[in-house]
């Protein structure tokens, strides 16, 4: 009769053939995620291009500010993909130090890219353009561009802020995810941190006020699989954290352009 | 894992170095400046704009996936797999543009 140990140790060694694709069952974990999840984004930029393709009075509201802020955010996150991969070769050389210190680097990279578009967002709302699911600024723009495109086309208010939030949650997630990768337990008390301080210091109109609470979500997440299952992270969790931040830069190569460059107004 | 996919592993990471992530990141750069100076000089009609535009961020794309992500390095019947089977689905969804225009069409005769 085979015992438990023996099935271990069948698993550890020459039990099983090799893998199919001769690498870890995680990083492939990883990539069939990654596929579902370029469908999910390939879907919206479709519907996207769709309503910009089938509506030839599709506004064109960004003006140079807009695309200044947006050509930075592109930076901030070719420069993260940057500084990931060479958190990947260093934690590849078992350089503990190096490894954090370019996760945390990238973490920055990351999070300014969410605070700018944050920025944007509520300047784009405050000058009207939202979705009905939105509350109305208090002092918010009752005319001007933005206001009256939020009531001709609906459709590029829904597709803008239903795309660039997708993505902004998919960011979001990484710096979390890449957090827990570098400083594990320590990490909790810094989302909880930013929890309080996104919920307090933002308007009650605001939809990062109500949104903030994904940062709790995440809390609650992290804890329990850091508690439930704590272990040191190894050069190939930093791989994998790796090959998800890349994807996130990776899709954003395709909403830069759609959205914003597609859109663009000289004045 | 087996002793076969670490050897593959560390072989991809001895095939990339720090010049070579730079020299990708710098033409991600351009590539991305590029794409603006574009669309801020309104160089094209939008639908050409729309074309180039995409070309230049499918090469970003090949990019960011052959070097950031390694693919380039892994195991050919991954690359394929992975590539072809994403690659197919995207198309698929090209299906509907013909309407788009066709929806676009009708709303100009009108």
């Amino acid at each position: 009769m085979t015992t438990a140990t023996d099935a271990v140790q069948s698993f550890h060694g020459e039990g099983y053939e090799a893998s199919l694709f001769r690498t870890y069952s995680k990083k492939i974990g990883m990539w069939l995620f990654l596929l579902s999840d370029s469908l999910t984004f390939g879907a919206l930029l479709f519907a996207y291009s769709y309503a910009r393709i089938s509506n030839p009075a599709w506004p064109t509201p960004f003006h140079r500010e807009s695309i200044i802020r947006a050509s930075i955010m592109t930076f901030f996150l070719l420069t993260s993909s940057l500084t990931m991969v060479l958190a990947v070769a260093a934690a590849s050389r078992n350089d503990k130090s190096w490894t954090k210190k370019w996760l945390f680097a990238t973490m920055l990279c990351g999070g300014g890219f969410v605070i700018l578009h944050g920025w944007e967002w509520q300047g784009l709302i405050s000058e009207g353009l939202r979705l009905s699911a939105f509350s109305p600024a208090p002092h918010g723009a009752t005319s001007g561009e933005f206001f009256d495109i939020a009531r001709t086309v609906p459709q590029f208010a829904g597709t803008f802020f239903t795309l660039t939030g997708m993505h902004m949650l998919h960011v979001t997630i990484g710096v979390i995810y890449l957090g827990v990768v570098a400083f594990k337990k320590k990490f909790l008390p810094v989302i909880l941190a930013f929890w309080l301080m996104a919920w307090l210091m933002t308007p009650s109109w605001s939809p990062f006020h109500y949104g903030a609470h994904v940062l709790l979500v995440a809390f609650v997440v992290c804890a329990i699989i850091l508690f439930l299952k704590p272990k040191d992270y190894t050069d190939h969790d930093v791989e994998v954290a790796g090959l998800y931040w890349h994807f996130v830069d990776l899709v954003w190569m395709f909403i830069f352009p759609l959205v914003y460059l597609m859109s663009t107004k000289i004045t | 894992m087996t002793h076969a996919a670490d050897d593959l592993v560390s072989e991809a990471h001895a095939h990339q170095s720090k010049a070579m992530f730079a020299w990708v990141w710098v033409s991600l750069l351009v590539l991305s400046a590029v794409e603006v100076f574009l669309a801020y000089n309104q160089v094209f009609t939008p639908g050409k704009m729309l074309g180039v535009l995409m070309a230049l961020s499918i090469i970003k794309s090949a990019l960011i996936i052959g070097y950031f992500m390694h693919l380039k390095f892994e195991y050919g019947p991954m690359k394929f797999v992975l590539m072809a089977s994403l690659v197919a689905c995207l198309v698929l969804m090209c299906v509907f543009f013909p309407d788009a225009v066709r929806v676009a069409m009708k709303d100009v005769v009108q």
